[in-house]
């Protein structure tokens, strides 16, 4: 037994142990919440989390470099769950070559939208260089986003939040928008949330419907070769 | 389990020292995404190659528990946003309305890109 309660705190809050529960344990009460309203969208499990965490370490004036010494196993996993993205790709592999044109033509247009759209809405409102070039890699998944913005010189950790806002909002307003233009077709609005939301989007098209979760994962990983490339082009030629 | 994701990570690390040992600008986990699609391909060709993880709903197995919660792998970059407050002071209304615009107007244009091109190819397939 501890004499001084405080201290086992002090102790507790430096261990990673503790941000790990933290990061678990809030995502798993968002999550039972978002499957208890049926997913509704704005029961988004990572929008809840983040703030219920967020506020949680200024409480407790906690810095983000301790919580993240915890949390970082759970960062750790986004790249073998890019990896693991094969195996829906490959399960899926007869569907996916039948569309494998307007998915191309469908990543082309999209990409390059999801890159300009953003960057002119950027200076339009005239923010500075910096945060321009770091919002510019916005839609595709974390990783490879923050690495894109390292390669900028812009600030990677503006581009996470940046980028998980996106893949929030993405998630949150695309059942009711596609429901809106009377699309049906899955394969397309799954394809549409992957290219604009990455991970985030997938995780919601694989709610909604399986078929629109394949394509979303897919868009997803073709999106993450073809920024990479396409973000240095599109800031030489946009961003003065 | 052990052995499928040894295998996951193996494509992972295998795409790394690619791209890295080339310099090529593009993740290495899309790297090993590809290379594990290869394996799986390859695997149903060729009966060798089906043990360990590559046979019995091994590695797909793992993956699949992977994905199941892919969202929750987004929470430690997003909580990062209590770095950024004071930037949001400032921009974060201007920043949130770009996103959300930039959002809508990719979704919009995928989708009807993804029909368009889908209409005119399958016409293509169905004409005399």
């Amino acid at each position: 037994m501890s004499d001084n309660p405080f201290s086992l705190w002090v102790y507790l809050s430096q261990s990673p142990l503790l941000w790990l529960t933290v990061t678990l344990l809030t995502y798993a009460i968002a999550d039972a919440v978002s499957l208890w309203t049926h997913r509704h969208p704005l029961a988004n499990p990572v929008l809840h989390s983040m703030w219920i965490i967020g506020a949680f370490l200024l409480l407790t004036k906690t810095s983000y470099t301790t919580y993240f010494g915890g949390a970082q196993f759970v960062h750790f996993l986004l790249g073998p769950a890019t990896v693991a993205l094969a195996v829906p790709l490959y399960e899926n592999r007869k569907l996916v070559a039948a569309a494998i044109l307007p998915m191309l033509v469908a990543l082309a247009v999209g990409s390059i939208t999801a890159i300009v759209s953003v960057v002119l809405l950027a200076e339009a409102a005239g923010l500075p260089r910096a945060i321009i070039l770091s919002l510019a890699p916005k839609s595709v998944t974390a990783g490879v986003a923050m690495g894109i913005s390292e390669s900028l010189h812009a600030d990677p950790s503006l581009t996470a939040v940046s980028v998980v806002l996106t893949g929030i909002i993405g998630a949150i307003i695309v059942t009711p928008l596609m429901n809106r233009t009377g699309i049906t077709d899955f394969r397309a609005r799954g394809f549409a949330v992957g290219i604009a939301a990455h991970g985030i989007g997938t995780a919601r098209a694989f709610q909604v419907d399986a078929v629109a979760g394949v394509f979303a994962g897919i868009a997803m990983s073709l999106n993450a070769l073809v920024t990479s490339l396409l973000v240095p082009l599109a800031v030489t030629l946009l961003v003065r | 389990m052990i052995a499928s994701l040894s295998l996951i990570l193996l494509c992972q690390l295998t795409g790394e020292v690619f791209v890295r040992g080339l310099g090529l600008p593009m993740p290495g986990p899309v790297v090993g995404l590809m290379l594990l699609l290869l394996l799986l391909l390859a695997r149903d060709r060729f009966v060798v190659l089906a043990r360990g993880p590559l046979q019995g709903d091994g590695v797909e197995g793992a993956s699949r528990g992977l994905l199941a919660h892919l969202s929750l792998l987004f929470v430690p970059a997003g909580v990062g946003v209590v770095q950024k407050l004071d930037l949001l002071a400032e921009h974060g209304i201007a920043i949130l309305a770009i996103l959300a615009v930039s959002v809508v107007i990719t979704l919009l244009v995928t989708v009807a890109t993804f029909r368009v091109a889908n209409r005119f190819l399958a016409r293509g397939q169905d004409g005399p």
